[in-house]
C-alpha cells in the first residue's frame, strides 16, 4: 500500500487557513473526541489509546498508551508535560502541528489528562518558536473561554489547567528529564534514569507523563475512530501515520504525513509526490534516517520501510522523523563536523564524558579540516568516541547520563567507517604540507 | 525540588562483588556497599553526606542485574538482590581511564603549587591509573587566576572539575545557594552573583570537600604542604555542639582544622568560625607568661611568684571573710579534667560554693540536669516533632542547625519554633511562633492546650498555633531544643515554658547552651549547689569523702548573684577561669561595678581580656590543641581532646594551675596527670561512673554519652522548681521590648584573634521592624537616641524584617552598639525607648 | 535598566501563580525581563530572585544556561542564521559570510547603530526550507544573498514593524486565564485523587 491511499490523520487541516482558530477547528470535527471521552470512563479512554499502537514520536518510539500505564497507582497528583521543544537537527513537524492545528494538540492534551488523571498540564514550547507560542496562546485563550479547558470542562467534573510554557534555547531540554528540570526553573540538565523515570518520579518528583506534540496530536483521531481503525494502518508495531521531514539535497524538500511502517525511504525521497529525488539527479552518498543522533544510512538502505523495528535492526533509528539527504558531492568530514559541533555546543555539561569528550571530538575534527590533522587522529577520534559510548555499537552503550553524548558518536562512526579515505586524504595533505616546508634560515641582526 | 526522604537502609541482600558474595543492605548505594567490603571505587562527585548526582562518571562499573553487564554509576545505584558487580573488568577500567583522561584534558597539572597537592583524589587517581602521555594537543581552558568568592574562600576555575560538590553543599546542606553553575556545556563554571559573595557560615566545608584544589581557604593558602602536616583527632570547643575535627600542624603551629565525620554529631561538617578559629591558637597576643600587678601595673612574673601571690590572696580572704567571700566564675572553656580540678579546688579546698561556669546567659543547672535529655540523633530522628525554644541555632550552634535543617528537609521532621524574632530556621519551620518578648510561657501554654482553642497567645495568632498543635498531634516523640532566645529577659519564662512543654507525653530536651564545654563544667560541679556527677551538695557529699578535704554546706551564688554581691562589696576575691564578664555577662554595667567592687581578681586565660586586665594576678593558660583530656558536648557526649602543639611561653594547662594553687594552699589535689583526673572522675562522679573504660573501648570519633547506663542519679535528685513568672510589664505604646541574641561572628576571642575573621562581625545596630522604623522617620543607618534603664546612648538603627513590631533587636558583643550596655539584669525584661534625634518616638 | 516595572511585576505574580512551585516561573519571568529591557539585567535577575524566592545566583545559573537570554544589550533585530546540517548542505556557510559582509560585523557582533546583531545558530526547525534564518524569532525561508539584502534594507526601513517586534518581545499573544475558569495549580503535596478518576482507591492504571 502506498501513502496516497491513506487520508492524513494529523495534518488533515493544514490546508485550511483558519484551522488554528476554534471555529475552524470545530468546523472540522474538533473537540468531538473530548465530548466522546467525557461520556466514557477515563480507563476506557486509556485502554483505547493503549490498544492503538501509538509509538511516541519524540524519538524513542515508546508506545504512548503503555507509558500512560506506568504511573504508580494511587499516587497523586500526576502531571502531563508536552514536549514541544523540537530541536533535533533535521526535525520539523511539531512546529507545524503547533502553528497550524493547535487545538488538535490541546484536545490531545485534554484526552491524555482525562485518561491518566493528570491535574495539570504544561505545554513546553521551544523558545525560538514565536508563532507557535502565539497560536497556542490564542487557541488556549479561546478554549478556556469556551469552557473546553479549565474548571469543569464541558460541564463535567473534569478540570485541568493547561499552562503554556516557553523554553529559552537549549536542545538538551528536549530530553524528558531535562525538560522537567527546565520546567522546574532549573538549568536543563538531565536526571539519571534510574531512579528518575518521569512516570514514577517526574515533575516535582510526582508521576509525570511526557509526550511529544505529534504523539498527542494523534489522540483525538484515535478516540474518535477507535484503536482498531488506527491499527489498520501501518505495519508491525508502527501503526497509523507519521510525519517525516525530508531535507538536504532533494528536489522537493518538505514535511510529509505518510503511512507508518509501509512507506519506504525510497518512496519518500524519490517519489514525485514527496521529496521528488536528488538535486541534479545525483547519487545518494548517505542519508540520516531519524535526526542528527541517528547513525547514517546509505544507498543499500533505501528500500527499507519506515518501520521502527526494521530500522532499529538495520542499525539506526527513525528517531524524530527527520530524513536528511546528502548527495555524492557532500564533504562528509564537514558534514560530520557540523553534527559533532552541534552536540558539543548543546551538551548540558553535567557529565564528564559528554562535556569534555564531545568538545574534544569537535576540536580534533576542526583540526583535521583546517589542515592540522595528524595520522593518529582517526584512531583518537574512535577511542574518544569509545570512551563516550563503549563499543561504538547500536543501540549505543554510554558512559554518560543521557544519550546526547553518544549521539555525537553516530556521525563519526558512520562517516569514518564508510568514508575513512576522505579523512585520511585531508590528513595526508596536511602532513605533506607540513613536511614540505623547508627550514628557513634565520638571520639575526638588523632588517634589510 | 526537594527530594523524598533520605534513603532508609533496611534489610539484607546478597550481591556478587568481584566474584565474591557479600552482603548489602536494601537501599544501600553500591559504592558504599563496596567500600564497606574493602573495594574502593574511584569517585569525585559522590559524597556520602550529600545526595548523589552521578555527574563525574568516575564511579561507573560493570553491573549485571540479569540483563547482561552494563556500565552504571555505582554512586546512584542501589544494591539489589543478586546483582553481579565487576569493578575491575576491562570494560570498567577502560571506561574509568577514559573519564580520568577527560577530566585531565582541561585540568592544569600544577600540583606542585596547588594547596591540594598531596591530598588530591584527582592526583591520586592519575598517579594510580592515569594515562601516561597526554593525547590532548589542543590548548587547555584558561581562566582568571584564583578569584575570591568570599572573605574566606578563593576559586580557581582552571582546576575545577565541575563535580557539583560545593554547589550542592551550599544549596542542600547549608541552605545558602550563593554559588551555582553558570553557562552550559564546556563553558560551565562555578559562580557567584555579582556583588553577592558566598557569605555562608559554612563555606569552609566546600574547601574541604572540593576533590581538587579549585577551592582554597585564605587562612591556610600556601601555609603548608599536606605531607608536612601532622594531625590528631579532637573535638572543636568553639561552641557546645562539639564537632569532631582533625587538628593539623606543622612545626608546632596549628595550621588547619578539618571536619571529621562523627555520625551522631557533625557528619564531617564544621562552621567557619570553628574551622578558622585555629588562627587564634597561634595569635601573637597569646599570654605566654604570668602577670602580677605591682605598683598598679601588670608586670611579667615567674610562675612561683604568681602562684604564691594568688594563693596568698585566697588564703587571706578565707582567713578574714570565710569561703563565702570568694567567687569563681568560668570554666566552660576547660577540659572536663580541668573543670573537675577547678571544682575540687574551689569547692573541696577553698570551700566556696560560689562557683558558676555560666555567665547569666544560660539556664539554671537544675533545669539542664533535671529534664529528660535527648541526643542530637534523637532530636533529628525521622517522624517526630522538634520544638526549638531557644537561640537562633544558625548563629549560636551552627552545626546543630545543619542537622536540624537536614531532619526537616529530608527526614520529615516537623519543626516548631518559639522565638521572639525570626531565625535561620524560620523559613523551613512547620510553624514559626514569633512572640512578644517575655511571653514565651503563654505560647507554650497555648501550644499544649486543646486543638481549636482559637485564641492568640503572646502575640502569636491562633492559626499559627493551630498548625503547631497539629504538628504535635501528628504523633511521634516531641524533642525540645531548649536555650535562651534572648538574654534581655528573665530566664524564668523560659524555665516555665520548658516545664509546660515537659507535660507533653514522650518529650525530652536537648540543652542549647552555647559555650564549648559548658556541659562538662556543669556535670563536673562548676555550678552552685552541685557536685561532680550531676548531684546536689547533699547528694554527693558522701561520694567525695576521702577524696575532697571539704564540701560546702549550702548552695552558693550563681554568676548574677556573685556579681551583684561583688558590686555591693560582699565578695572580696573573684577568680575568673577563662571568663570575661565585661564582654559576656548580659548586664555590662553590673559587671563593671562588680569587678570594681572586689578587692582582688585572679584570672587564668589565654588572652588578656577586658576583665582579666583588671586582675591582680593573671595566669596564662594552655588552650585548645595544647592540652589533652576530654570534653562534653551539649548532649552530654564525652569525647577525647588531643594535644598537637605546645602552648606559648610557659602557659600551663588549667588543671595544673589548679593543682599548683591547691599545693600553695597546702593541699595536694592528688593528680599528676590528665589520666589520674579521668580515673578520679570515673569513680567520684556518679553520672560518669566507668567513663575511663567506656572511652577506652569506644570509637574516638563518636565518644560516649553520659550517663552510661540507666537513669542518672541526678534525674532522681535534681528536680527543679519552676519560678513564678515575673510579672509582665504592661505594654506601653512608646516603648519597645528588647530582644538580644548573638551573631556567629562577634567580638569574642575566637573571632577577634583570628585575622581571617576580624572583618566578619556585622557590628551593632538597633534593629527594628519596618513599621516601627518608619514611625521614627529615620533612614537606614541613622543614629537614634536609645533610652535604656541604665543609660541613654546614640546608636545606629536599621530595618530588620526578622524583628516583630513592638520589639527592638540588638546583638550581643558587637562594636557600635553592644546589647550588654542596654540590659538591666534586675528587670524581668529590658524595655527601651527610642527617639530619632529630631524628636520622633517609636514603639507600638 | 532595571527591576521589573510595577505592571510587569503584577504580570509576574500572575505567571508565578500558575505553577505549583514558584521557581517554575523562572524562565517565563526571564523572558518578561528581556521583553522589558531587550536583554536581561542583573537588577531584573535580583528582582526575579525575590519574587520566586530563590537566590540571585540560582536565577543567573538558570538564565545563563539558555541561549536566548542575553546578558548584554543586543541589536533591535537579532538575525539568527541556521548553520546546522540541513542548512549547511544547502549553503548556509555562504549565506553567513554574505551576512557578515553585508552587515559589516562578524558573527556575535552588533552593528554600530544598534540595529542588527548577527548570530549563527543551531537547527531552528525549518530544515526543509534551508537555508533559513530568523529575525527576532520570525522565520525567513530559502534565503539567498539577494533576499537577505532585501530583508536587511526592509528591516532598516522599518518595513516589518508589525510582524517583527523589537528584540525581547517573543510571542505577542499571552495566555490569559479568566478567574472563573482557573482550575488551579496542583500542588505536588496535594495527594488527592482527581474527581473524575472515579472510585478513590483505584488508580488509572
Ligand atoms: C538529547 C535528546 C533530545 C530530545 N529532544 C526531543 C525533542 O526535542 N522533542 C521530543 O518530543 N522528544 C525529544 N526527546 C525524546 C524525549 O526524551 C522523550 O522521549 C519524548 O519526549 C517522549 O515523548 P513520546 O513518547 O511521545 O515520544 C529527546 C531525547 C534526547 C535524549
Ligand atoms: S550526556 Fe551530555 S547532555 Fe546528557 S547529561 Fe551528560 S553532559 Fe548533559
Ligand atoms: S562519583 Fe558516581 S558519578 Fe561521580
Amino acid at each position: 500500500m502506498t501513502v496516497s491511499d491513506v487520508a492524513p490523520i494529523i495534518t488533515s487541516r493544514f490546508a485550511n487557513p483558519d484551522a488554528h482558530t476554534l471555529s475552524g477547528y470545530r468546523a472540522t470535527g474538533g473537540y468531538q473526541a473530548l465530548a466522546k471521552a467525557l461520556s466514557m470512563s477515563p480507563e476506557a479512554v486509556a485502554n483505547e489509546v493503549k490498544e492503538a499502537s501509538l509509538l511516541g514520536r519524540g524519538g524513542a518510539g515508546f508506545p504512548a498508551g503503555v507509558k500512560w500505564g506506568f504511573c504508580p497507582p494511587g499516587v497523586w497528583p500526576r502531571y502531563l508535560v508536552v514536549n514541544g521543544d523540537e530541536s533535533e537537527p533535521g526535525t520539523y513537524k511539531d512546529r507545524m502541528l503547533m502553528e497550524r492545528d493547535p487545538h488538535q494538540l490541546i484536545e490531545g492534551v485534554l484526552l491524555a489528562c482525562y485518561a491518566v488523571g493528570c491535574g495539570q498540564a504544561f505545554l513546553y514550547v521551544r523558545g525560538e518558536m514565536a508563532l507557535a507560542q502565539e497560536r497556542i496562546a490564542a487557541a488556549l485563550n479561546e478554549a478556556y473561554a469556551a469552557g473546553l479547558v479549565g474548571r469543569n470542562i464541558m460541564g463535567s467534573d473534569f478540570s485541568v489547567d493547561v499552562i503554556l510554557h516557553w523554553g529559552a534555547g537549549a536542545y538538551i531540554v528536549g530530553e524528558e528529564t531535562a525538560l522537567i528540570e527546565s520546567l522546574e526553573g532549573e538549568r536543563g540538565m538531565p536526571r539519571l534514569k534510574p531512579p528518575f523515570f518521569p512516570a514514577a518520579k517526574g515533575l516535582y518528583m510526582q508521576p509525570t507523563i511526557v509526550n511529544n506534540v505529534e504523539t498527542l496530536s494523534n489522540v483525538p483521531w484515535i478516540v474518535n475512530n477507535g484503536a482498531a481503525a488506527y491499527n489498520e494502518l501501518g505495519a508491525e508495531a508502527s501503526r497509523g501515520t507519521r510525519m517525516f521531514a525530508v531535507s538536504g539535497h532533494v528536489k522537493n524538500p518538505g514535511v510529509f504525513e505518510v503511512e507508518f511502517g509501509t512507506t519506504t525511504f525510497r518512496d519518500i525521497i524519490f517519489d514525485p509526490r514527496y521529496a521528488g529525488g536528488i538535486l541534479g539527479d545525483r547519487a545518494v552518498k548517505a542519508f540520516i534516517p531519524g535526526g542528527a543522533s541517528a547513525p547514517w544510512f546509505f544507498e543499500e538502505h533505501l528500500d527499507l520501510p519506515l518501520e521502527k523495528g526494521t530500522v532499529d535492526r538495520a542499525g539506526s533509528m527513525l528517531g524524530s522523523g527527520a530524513i536528511v539527504v546528502m548527495d555524492e558531492t557532500t564533504d562528509v568530514v564537514r558534514a560530520c563536523l557540523s553534527l559533532v559541533r552541534f552536540f558539543a555546543h548543546e551538551s548540558c555539561g553535567k557529565c564528564t564524558p559528554c562535556r569534555e569528550g564531545t568538545t574534544w571530538l569537535e576540536r580534533i575534527l576542526t583540526r583535521i579540516i583546517s589542515g592540522q590533522g595528524r595520522p593518529t587522529d582517526l584512531d583518537l577520534l574512535l577511542d574518544v568516541s569509545d570512551n563516550i559510548s563503549p563499543g561504538i555499537a547500536w543501540p549505543p552503550k554510554q558512559t554518560t547520563i543521557c544519550p546526547l553524548g553518544p549521539s555525537a558518536v553516530s556521525p563519526i562512526s558512520s562517516a569514518l567507517t564508510r568514508f575513512r579515505g576522505e579523512f585520511e586524504a585531508l590528513i595526508d595533505d596536511a602532513v605533506a604540507a607540513r613536511t614540505a616546508v623547508t627550514p628557513v634560515e634565520i638571520t639575526v641582526g638588523s632588517h634589510g | 525540588m526537594a527530594d523524598e526522604t533520605s534513603t532508609q537502609v533496611t534489610g539484607e541482600l546478597t550481591i556478587t562483588l568481584n566474584g565474591t558474595q557479600v552482603d548489602a543492605r536494601k537501599g544501600e548505594l553500591l559504592i558504599a556497599a563496596a567500600e564497606r567490603h574493602g573495594v574502593y571505587i574511584p569517585h569525585f562527585c559522590y559524597h556520602p553526606r550529600m545526595r548523589p548526582v552521578g555527574m563525574c562518571r568516575m564511579c561507573i562499573v560493570e553491573v549485571d542485574t540479569g540483563r547482561g553487564p552494563t556500565l552504571q554509576p555505582s554512586c546512584m545505584l542501589e544494591c539489589a538482590e543478586g546483582m553481579v558487580v565487576d569493578t575491575e573488568s576491562d570494560v570498567t577500567s577502560k571506561a574509568q581511564d577514559g573519564i580520568l583522561e577527560f577530566l585531565l584534558i582541561n585540568h592544569p597539572l600544577d600540583c606542585p603549587v596547588c594547596d591540594k597537592g598531596g591530598e588530591c583524589p584527582l592526583q591520586d587517581q592519575t598517579m594510580a591509573y592515569g594515562p601516561g602521555e597526554s593525547r590532548f594537543v589542543e590548548s587547555k581552558r584558561h581562566h582568571e587566576k584564583p578569584i575570591p568568592i568570599s572573605d574566606l574562600v578563593l576559586l580557581d576555575r582552571e582546576r575545577c572539575i565541575l563535580c557539583d560538590r560545593c554547589t550542592r553543599f551550599a544549596k542542600e546542606v547549608a541552605g545558602d545557594p550563593l554559588i551555582h553553575f553558570i553557562n552550559r556545556g564546556n563553558h560551565t563554571e562555578v559562580n557567584t552573583f555579582p556583588d553577592e559573595p558566598f557569605a555562608s557560615y559554612f563555606s569552609g566545608n566546600t574547601v574541604q570537600i572540593c576533590p581538587v584544589g579549585a577551592l582554597t581557604a585564605t587562612p591556610y593558602r600556601f601555609k603548608a604542604r599536606p605531607w608536612d602536616l601532622e594531625q590528631v583527632e579532637s573535638t572543636c570547643q568553639t561552641c557546645s555542639v562539639g564537632c569532631r575535627v582533625a587538628v593539623q600542624s606543622s612545626r608546632n603551629e596549628v595550621l588547619r582544622y578539618v571536619g571529621v565525620d562523627s555520625d551522631p554529631v557533625n557528619w564531617g561538617w564544621l562552621c567557619d568560625k570553628g574551622r578558622f578559629a585555629f588562627e587564634s591558637v597561634n595569635g601573637d597576643e597569646r599570654l605566654g607568661e604570668p602577670l602580677v600587678r605591682t605598683g598598679g601595673e601588670l608586670r611579667p612574673a615567674r610562675w612561683s611568684e604568681a602562684i604564691a601571690s594568688a594563693a596568698e590572696v585566697l588564703q587571706s580572704t578565707l582567713t578574714a571573710h570565710g569561703p563565702e567571700a570568694i567567687g569563681v566564675i568560668g570554666g566552660a572553656r576547660l577540659t572536663n579534667e580541668a573543670a573537675y580540678a577547678w571544682a575540687k579546688l574551689a569547692k573541696g579546698v577553698l570551700g566556696t560554693d560560689n562557683v558558676d561556669a555560666q555567665l547569666g546567659d544560660g539556664l539554671p543547672a537544675e533545669v539542664v540536669l533535671g529534664l529528660p535529655s535527648a541526643t542530637i540523633d534523637e532530636v533529628c530522628a525521622p517522624g517526630g516533632t522538634v520544638i526549638v525554644l531557644g537561640p537562633d541555632t544558625k548563629e549560636e550552634l551552627p552545626v546543630l542547625f545543619l542537622r536540624l535543617r537536614h531532619a526537616v528537609l529530608n527526614d520529615g521532621v516537623r519543626l516548631i519554633e518559639i522565638a521572639p524574632t525570626a531565625t535561620g530556621l524560620s523559613a523551613i519551620a512547620t510553624a514559626s511562633l514569633i512572640h512578644h518578648p517575655g511571653e514565651t510561657a503563654e505560647v507554650a501554654r497555648a501550644l499544649v492546650g486543646q486543638p481549636g482553642l482559637g485564641t492568640d497567645a503572646g502575640g502569636v495568632n491562633s492559626a499559627a498555633l493551630e498548625v503547631a498543635r497539629a504538628a504535635i498531634a501528628a504523633g511521634g516523640p516531641v524533642r525540645v531544643v531548649l536555650g535562651r532566645a534572648s538574654v534581655a529577659e528573665s530566664v524564668s519564662w523560659t524555665v516555665e515554658a520548658a516545664s509546660i512543654l515537659s507535660s507533653i507525653p514522650d518529650t525530652s530536651f536537648l540543652m542549647a547552651l552555647r559555650r564549648g564545654n559548658v556541659r562538662g563544667a556543669i556535670d563536673l560541679g562548676l555550678s552552685p549547689g552541685l557536685l561532680p556527677g550531676r548531684v546536689t551538695l547533699d547528694g554527693g557529699r558522701a561520694n567525695l569523702s576521702g577524696l575532697w578535704p571539704t564540701v560546702p554546706a549550702t548552695p552558693g551564688m550563681d554568676t548574677t548573684a556573685m556579681l551583684t554581691a561583688a558590686a555591693e562589696g560582699h565578695l572580696r576575691t573573684l577568680v575568673l577561669v577563662g571568663a570575661d564578664p565585661l564582654a559576656d555577662f548580659p548586664d555590662r554595667d553590673l559587671a563593671r561595678r562588680a569587678l570594681a567592687g572586689v578587692e582582688t581578681i585572679i584570672a587564668t586565660d589565654t588572652y588578656l581580656t577586658g576583665s582579666s586586665s583588671l586582675a591582680g594576678v593573671v595566669l596564662p593558660a594552655a588552650g585548645f590543641a595544647e592540652v589533652s583530656g576530654t570534653t562534653t558536648n551539649l548532649e552530654g557526649r564525652v569525647s577525647v581532646l588531643s594535644q598537637r602543639v605546645t602552648p606559648p611561653g610557659t602557659a600551663r594547662s588549667d588543671w595544673a594551675i589548679a593543682s599548683d594553687l591547691a599545693r600553695a594552699l597546702g593541699v595536694d589535689l592528688g593528680f599528676a596527670s590528665v589520666e589520674d583526673i579521668l580515673t578520679e572522675i570515673s569513680s567520684a562522679a556518679p553520672s560518669h561512673a566507668g567513663l575511663a573504660d567506656a572511652l577506652a573501648s569506644s570509637s574516638d570519633t563518636d565518644g560516649v554519652v553520659v550517663p552510661l547506663s540507666g537513669p542518672t542519679p541526678a534525674d532522681a535528685l535534681l528536680s527543679f522548681t519552676v519560678p513564678t513568672s515575673d510579672a509582665l510589664l504592661p505594654r506601653h505604646s512608646y516603648s519597645l521590648r528588647l530582644v538580644v541574641g548573638r551573631k556567629l561572628y562577634d567580638e569574642g576571642t575566637a573571632v577577634h584573634h583570628s585575622p581571617a575573621m576580624t572583618n566578619l562581625p556585622v557590628g551593632g545596630a538597633l534593629r527594628l521592624n519596618r513599621y516601627d522604623f518608619d514611625r521614627l522617620g529615620v533612614a537606614e543607618g541613622d543614629l537614634v537616641r536609645v533610652i535604656a534603664p541604665a543609660l541613654t546612648i546614640e546608636a545606629p538603627v536599621v530595618v530588620d524584617p526578622a524583628v516583630p513590631r513592638g520589639s527592638a533587636g540588638a546583638w550581643f558583643n558587637q562594636d557600635g552598639l553592644c546589647a550588654a550596655d542596654l540590659i538591666d539584669i534586675t528587670a524581668p525584661l529590658t524595655v527601651l525607648q527610642v527617639e530619632s534625634l529630631n524628636g520622633q518616638g517609636a514603639g507600638s | 535598566m532595571a527591576r521589573l516595572t510595577p505592571e510587569n511585576e503584577v504580570l509576574a505574580r500572575t505567571i508565578i501563580g500558575r505553577y505549583p512551585v514558584p521557581k517554575s516561573a523562572l524562565i517565563p519571568l526571564l523572558h518578561l525581563a528581556q521583553e522589558q529591557d531587550g536583554w536581561v539585567t542583573d537588577e531584573a535577575m535580583a528582582h526575579i530572585a525575590e519574587l520566586v524566592g530563590v537566590s540571585a545566583a540560582e536565577v543567573l545559573g538558570t538564565c545563563s544556561f539558555y541561549e536566548m537570554f542575553k546578558r548584554e544589550p543586543v541589536g533591535r533585530y537579532l538575525v539568527n542564521i541556521c548553520t546546522n546540517i540541513s542548512c549547511v548542505l544547502m549553503g548556509s556557510d555562504d549565506l553567513l559570510s554574505h551576512a557578515e559582509q553585508r552587515l559589516g560585523v562578524t558573527v556575535g557582533e552588533t552593528t554600530p547603530d544598534g540595529t542588527f546583531t548577527l548570530e549563527g545558530v543551531e537547527c531552528i526547525a525549518a530544515c526543509t526550507e534551508a537555508p533559513c534564518l530568523q529575525v527576532n524569532y520570525r522565520y525567513r525561508y530559502k534565503v539567498t544573498p539577494e533576499s537577505f539584502d532585501e530583508l536587511v534594507d526592509d528591516l532598516a526601513a522599518g518595513a516589518f514593524a508589525d510582524e517583527i517586534p523589537p528584540h525581547g518581545t517573543l510571542a505577542r499573544v499571552r495566555q490569559v486565564i479568566a478567574a472563573d475558569r482557573v482550575a488551579g495549580a496542583v500542588e505536588p503535596t496535594d495527594g488527592r485523587q482527581p474527581e473524575w478518576m472515579g472510585d478513590p482507591d483505584g488508580g488509572a492504571s
